[in-house]
């Protein structure tokens, strides 16, 4: 018995180039929502079929890998999917945000400024950001078609009108090109502004549902609000206990069931990253 | 209010059709509405008063014949050469539509205020606080009390989704609203408030409407004309007291008398 032999990147070229197809489109119409034949993967839906795809689809041999997981390198589904490409196309991988060229990522946008040479990648659950208001998919369809976009501020309304501001704090929605209202996958929205007009081009594969769309490199990227209740970020009143940050987005770390907390940076590589050159700063500095 | 030529008619349906496969809906409906003019189609069930509504707004493509309308900028269009997007336009800009259900109509789960504000932001208010405040006012007109805006309809009475849903159509300030069986579902004393509003505010704004009813006293109340529909067509049509006071077909004449006396 001979071991399974992969075709590059496990996505059959035909397969790929099906997916390519649908990502161009995407590119071509920013925001819109491309229907394409996802395929089965060896993993579970809700893990990440529709953004694996997507980065099968746009790999090549000299690419360097980096995948993250709610903003950590090191969590399960960080690591088993960049496990799995390393084994099926054996190409380089790292946590190195600046020395990466795709970036899958689940719920985060990294903290280091991205540049032209990068895609990200993100995994997205619920391409269609019109779902909760209005369940019949013929019907959301029709409503991006004429951009009828009216719903999508009762959403907002009724937070304010609920909460006195604006309370979706993640999955926020977004016009893309000042045309197709998105939803940006479950980042928070402390991450939306990163959005905007970013050098690097911005891919979603959503694989249960089979849609893919692009945010292209320099793209105006808006987040919905009213003109008395704009748009802001929302991250935790604090700074890293680690790194000491206090620009990065917070985790909220339970440490005994008396209370106790502390907030890390999200994003690992970026927290490891200000550590070392702490450490480096503070070696250079002795005697 | 902009000036408008009274003489020309806002709404005109010439020689409506439509047949379900063999079943006929209605067939060969002809009549004119006038801006400020309320008109109450009466018939009993079956009648084809509803398919008649769908038509007349558009939500429906007659088997034959053609509904035009006058827009707000003068021009006369026929309906069947709407885009979806100036179909859709005119739905929650010029026109109303009030169904005999509210759960239709309205947003079940979502507050009275943004039911209200819908319209508004979806042709282009993007002010929390001026939607907020118009739909105070209107929820004021229609005679909810301001304590209940961020109450969803499914905590109201049957009496006040129904005005929920008319402030929701109205906030717009449409030139005309269609009416399905407002009253129907509701017992007579919240049916008379209902009408003593919906009297008021058709006189304040100048609205033109077209009330589908089977019950005569709505007609009687609310409506300049009448027309009578019996199997898909119009049997009698006429000022509304002199068809109800002096019927001249014999299915008006039942119609009438078939009301019970109080």
């Amino acid at each position: 018995m001979s071991a399974p032999v992969y075709n590059f990147a496990y996505l059959d070229e035909q397969t790929k180039r099906m997916i390519r197809r649908a990502i161009l489109k995407a590119i071509a119409i920013p925001g819109y929502q491309v229907p394409f034949a996802s395929r089965e993967m060896p993993m579970p839906y809700g893990w990440g079929t529709g953004g694996v795809q997507v980065t099968a689809a746009i790999l090549g041999p000299d690419e360097v890998l980096k995948v993250i997981d709610q903003g950590s390198d090191d969590t399960t589904n960080a690591v088993s999917i960049r496990k799995f490409f390393a084994k099926t196309a054996g190409v380089r991988t790292t946590t190195r945000t600046a020395e990466a060229t795709v970036i899958q990522t689940r719920h985060r946008i990294p903290e280091t400024p991205l540049g032209a040479h990068q895609v990200l990648v993100y995994q997205v659950p619920i391409p269609e950001p019109l779902r909760f208001l209005e369940p019949r998919e013929t019907e959301t369809r029709q409503m991006h078609a004429l951009a009828d976009y009216g719903v999508m501020h009762v959403k907002l309304y009724e937070d304010i009108a609920r909460h006195g501001h604006i309370a979706t704090t993640y999955a926020y929605p977004v016009k893309v090109n000042g045309r197709y209202v998105t939803d940006p996958s479950p980042t928070p929205k402390f991450d939306n502004p990163k959005m905007n007009d970013s050098p690097a081009l911005q891919l979603f594969g959503a694989g249960r549902e089979k849609r893919i769309y692009a945010i292209p490199p320099y793209t105006a990227v808006v987040s919905l609000d009213f003109e008395d209740h704009p748009f802001e970020r929302y991250r935790h009143d604090g700074s890293c206990a680690l790194c000491g940050s206090a620009e990065s987005f917070l985790d909220e770390v339970v440490t005994d069931d008396h209370g106790g907390r502390m907030f890390v940076c999200s994003d690992t590589d970026y927290c490891e990253g200000r550590r070392g050159a702490a450490q480096e700063g503070a070696q250079e500095g002795a005697p | 209010m902009i000036e408008r030529d009274e003489d020309q008619p806002l709404l005109v349906a010439e020689g409506l059709s439509k047949w379900y496969g063999k079943q006929l809906g209605c067939r060969d409906v002809s009549f004119s509405l006038y801006p400020g003019e309320v008109i109450a189609v009466v018939g009993e069930s079956g009648s084809g008063k509803t398919t008649l509504l769908q038509l007349l707004s558009a939500q429906l493509a007659p088997s034959r014949g053609r509904v035009r309308y006058c827009m707000r900028d003068g021009a006369t269009r026929d309906l069947a050469s709407l885009g979806e997007a100036e179909r859709r336009f005119l739905f929650r800009t010029d026109w109303g539509y009030v169904h005999q259900d509210p759960a239709l109509g309205l947003r079940m789960s979502v507050s009275a205020g943004a039911n209200v504000g819908e319209r508004l932001m979806a042709i282009g208010w993007r002010h929390y606080g001026q939607i907020r405040h118009t739909a105070g006012d209107w929820l004021a007109r229609v005679e909810i009390d301001g304590g209940r805006i961020d109450d969803a309809p499914y905590t109201y009475s049957g009496g006040m989704r129904q005005r929920l849903q008319i402030a929701r159509n109205l906030v717009t300030r449409p030139r005309l609203v269609f009416m399905d069986e407002p009253t129907g579902g509701l017992d007579v004393s919240v049916q008379a408030r209902l009408l003593d509003l919906l009297r008021g505010l058709v006189a304040e704004l100048a609205l033109a409407a077209v009330i589908v009813t089977h019950d005569l006293a709505v007609a009687r109340l609310l409506s300049h004309r009448v027309i009578v529909m019996k199997d898909g067509e119009i049997v009698e049509t006429g000022l509304t007291d002199q068809v109800l006071d002096d019927p001249h077909q014999p299915y008006t004449q039942l119609l009438v008398s078939s009301v019970l006396p109080p």
